[in-house]
């Protein structure tokens, strides 16, 4: 700390740009405030303000605390940067707890329609877009955050690129999730799955996606290992692609800047189809490809077994991100997206089984001489079940795709299932395993209790196994019943009738909700216990964190 | 690829790359036989896909493919084997009126399957699964009728709706707002509401004064509603005196119609709905059980 005080410690040209950038934003916001033409609106533009307040007074701290040359390397290891880790990992947890709970609220409410009247913030059309963005963007995306801004310094053996930046990209894209969220309360939204958030918020992601870009590939650039290790390879897929899924289907005109309105360049079947080729490749890039990094770092790491084959992650890295990028049009078939087109998404998808099962199988055969460690590490079996849960959606998706079966399986719940067997079994899992690893690592602490982590991998695993199976035979029962004709030609069952059959399943499915969230609970209860305790563990290898920190 | 490094795995008997990153190295395993020929298959599946089916954008349209299927004509084809399967029945009911088709079991069978199909997926959401009706959306099992029961009268309310606008021979006619327009005071509606509810036998709420209320229903209300309170199925005034609510018997929402007066709509099925289905469904209204 006594560096702090050395005379030679003047401000930086990035805290001085960033500052003068923020004052910016803050008169800019105020004027939009003064203006809105929705109080909505306007109270965005608030927010806007007093977050560029608040980073311009968290910098003069920052400032004022921080030595005046901060340490690449201290006793010959590099000083990593573990603080914008910690924060997305516990943001991660947070906003996953958030989104789930949410997600169980619009379960139940499917069930008993009845269930909250007459709050138009509460309703169905408002809370859905809450809990596929916190869960999706919110939760999946601070644990995207965390892990890679770990990873990438841990297997470049090189501190972070930049000081402020790694701090601006986590909390300016926290302060994103933050306006998103509200937005959709408030009833503001573009009103495309998956890209609900206005041309304003998405503004302001650009900003800070570059920033994590520049992050990430500086500190790349700063490596001082020969070659760049195939975690990293996944996640800079995942960051540039979603750059420009996010710039692409975004491409729109806002009203005026005094309005959260705006309308998207495209029309009909074109913004259809830039719509689902953001949509799949969001799925692709942000819940696969980033996940797979997440996979290709914590499963070995834990397992302690190199991974099974070097020329399979490279085949399939390019077979994957080569590919992915075509299926977006399964989503639109039998629709006015001319057949070639879907002729193309649903062969491509059908291509994309093998590369998808690469990285299954480099998950779980990496495991092959550490089977054993199943039986005694609850973390390291919830790794293994997401790889099995993600082989097992990768070989669903393709299947869907066929049109005779999508046919059948379109606008059902056997889609819902689908993606949830994705979202909750391997994006969820393999996340808290990752998260069950890091936040101990990063705080230099032991894991409070392994027993609750088995709580939580079968409760969860249970709520599972409810909740997809539930989805596939209201899914399967609902596509069977639209299509049912009597022998005179006429439909069999009326959509109400469908709706009737389905109750029970909802209710199947909400409990199966339910027990996955009584498992994130525990799983926060017991970082809150492993953070609380009073003693610090020393992990082996691992170096110290910079006095600064 | 250095090689200095390499060193070979004791479990698997395979060796490493001779990277190393945090600790984690990775084994130089060959790709899966099973893996790649499968992958492999699945590219062969596509082309040969593409062959049959319309597949690449080329310059001037796109490859059409071998028997030059599309999804219009699929889905035409569909709708006409529709059609004919539902032909002998449509052609049946296209022949007979409305009163023939109720008297012949063979007929009235037929239109009960098409007007039952036709009413589950269009009248359903309002009236009920059952014809049971909700608040505001008549129950059509019973034998009161706001626009009458005659088939006849099932018809026309069926082809042009109610207080539909768009459509030129609507049914029209609506409850005036009494309280809001200042037409009854507040102690006004006190006695009238309290009157109406005396038509069919209900308790007096709040004291109010019934031979009051029976002269301003007379100067108000009768014309539409009767002087009995009976009701006028030319105005869409309902019945009053039998027990049948559409919105409430309760003096809060009748306070609530005579203050804001007003009507439901229902749409103007004509267009939407052929001819004939729309004969079936009026037979199938007409003989759900309340019909005249």
């Amino acid at each position: 700390m006594a560096q702090a005080s050395l005379p030679a410690k003047s401000m930086r040209v990035g805290e001085m740009g960033l500052m003068a950038a923020m004052a910016g934003l803050a008169a800019f916001s105020l004027l939009v405030a003064s203006k809105a033409w929705t109080p909505e609106y306007g109270f965005h533009a608030w927010l806007f303000v007093i977050g560029s307040v608040a980073a311009i007074g968290a910098i003069f701290k920052y400032y004022s605390s921080r030595p005046a040359e901060t340490p690449q390397m201290i006793d010959g290891l590099p000083n990593y940067n573990y603080g914008p880790v910690k924060f997305s990992a516990l943001m991660g947890v947070f906003w996953g707890i958030a989104g789930f709970t949410v997600g169980l609220l619009v379960a139940l409410e499917l069930a008993f329609p009845e269930l909250i009247n007459g709050l138009p913030w509460t309703n169905f059309g408002r809370l859905r877009p809450l809990h596929t963005s916190a869960v999706i963007f919110a939760f999946g995306g601070n644990v995207l955050l965390a892990t890679s801004l770990y990873v990438v310094q841990r297997t470049s053996r090189a501190r972070l690129a930049g000081e402020l930046a790694p701090w601006f990209v986590v909390l300016g894209y926290n302060f994103f999730i933050l306006i998103a969220g509200t937005g959709y309360l408030l009833g503001i939204t573009r009103s495309h799955e998956y890209a609900e958030p206005e041309w304003y918020a998405i503004l302001w992601l650009v900003v800070v996606w570059v920033t994590y870009l520049l992050v990430f590939l500086g500190t790349l650039w700063k490596r001082a290992e020969p070659h760049i290790y195939v975690a990293n390879w996944f996640y800079l897929a995942f960051i540039v692609t979603i750059a420009m899924l996010v710039l692409g289907n975004n491409t729109e005109v806002p009203v005026s800047i005094y309005s959260s309105k705006s309308y998207p360049v495209w029309s009909g079947v074109q913004d259809a189809m830039i719509q689902w080729w953001y949509g799949h490749n969001a799925v692709g890039f942000f819940l696969t490809a980033g996940f797979l990094a997440i996979m290709y770092y914590f499963v070995p790491k834990r397992a302690d077994r190199p991974v099974y084959s070097y020329r399979l992650s490279i085949v399939h890295f390019w077979a994957l991100i080569f590919l992915y990028i075509w299926a977006g049009p399964h989503h639109l078939h039998y629709t006015a997206l001319p057949d070639w087109a879907q002729t193309l998404g649903m062969t491509f998808s059908i291509i994309l089984w093998m590369p998808s099962w690469g990285g299954m199988i480099n998950g779980l055969m990496t495991l092959s001489g550490a089977w054993d460690k199943l039986r005694t590490d609850p973390v390291l079996r919830m790794l293994v079940v997401s790889v099995a849960f993600y082989g097992m959606s990768t070989f669903e998706g393709p299947l869907m795709s066929v049109k005779a079966v999508n046919a059948l399986s379109h606008y059902t719940d056997w889609g819902i299932g689908h993606v949830h067997s994705g979202s909750l079994g391997w994006v969820g899992f393999v996340s808290f395993g990752a998260l069950y690893c890091l936040i101990p690592w990063v705080f230099n602490r032991k894991l409070y209790s392994l027993k609750l982590v088995d709580w939580h991998f079968w409760l969860a695993t249970i709520g599972i196994v409810f909740y997809i199976s539930a989805m596939w035979v209201a899914g399967i029962m609902q596509g069977l019943m639209w299509r049912a004709y009597t022998p005179e030609g006429f439909l069999q069952y009326s959509f109400v009738e469908t709706v009737e059959a389905m109750h029970p399943m909802y209710v199947i499915r909400a409990l199966g909700g339910g027990l996955f969230v009584l498992g994130s609970l525990i799983m926060a209860y017991n970082f809150y216990k492993t953070l609380t305790a009073s003693q610090t563990e020393e992990v082996a290898g691992r170096p110290a964190l910079a006095p600064a920190e | 690829m250095s090689t200095h490094n390499i060193k070979v795995d004791d479990h698997t008997g395979t060796a490493t790359t001779g990277h190393e990153w945090d600790g984690i190295a990775e084994l130089n395993t060959p790709l899966p036989r099973w893996w790649l020929w499968t992958f492999y298959a699945c590219i062969l599946w596509a082309i040969g896909y593409w062959i049959v089916y319309p597949a690449w954008p080329i310059p001037g349209g796109f490859t059409k493919g071998m028997f030059g299927w599309s999804s219009r004509n699929e889905v035409a084809q569909n709708v006409a084997e529709l059609q004919q399967l539902r032909a002998p029945g449509v052609a049946k009911l296209q022949a007979a009126s409305v009163a023939d088709i109720e008297k012949n079991p063979e007929l009235l069978a037929i239109a009960r399957q098409h007007g039952g199909a036709a009413f589950a997926n269009n009248c359903a959401p309002c009236h009920g699964a059952g014809a049971q009706g909700a608040i505001g959306y008549p129950n059509l099992n019973d034998d009161d009728w706001l626009w009458g029961g005659k088939s006849a009268d099932i018809q026309q309310t069926i082809e042009h709706g109610i207080r539909w606008d768009a459509d030129k021979d609507t049914r029209s006619g609506a409850m005036p707002s009494f309280g809001k327009d200042g037409t009854l005071k507040a102690d006004e509606i006190k006695n009238v509401v309290q009157y109406v509810r005396s038509l069919s036998g209900l308790p007096n709420e709040g004291g109010a004064d019934l031979a009051k209320g029976k002269q301003i229903f007379a100067d108000n209300c009768a014309a539409c509603h009767g002087a009995e309170g009976k009701g006028t199925q030319e105005m869409g005034a309902p019945n009053l005196t039998d027990k049948i609510w559409l919105y409430g018997s309760d003096t809060a929402t009748i306070t609530n119609r005579v203050v804001n007066g007003g009507g439901g709509q229902m749409p103007a099925w004509t267009g939407r709905l052929d001819p004939v289905t729309i004969k079936a469904l009026t037979v199938y209204v007409h003989t759900l059980g309340g019909g005249k």
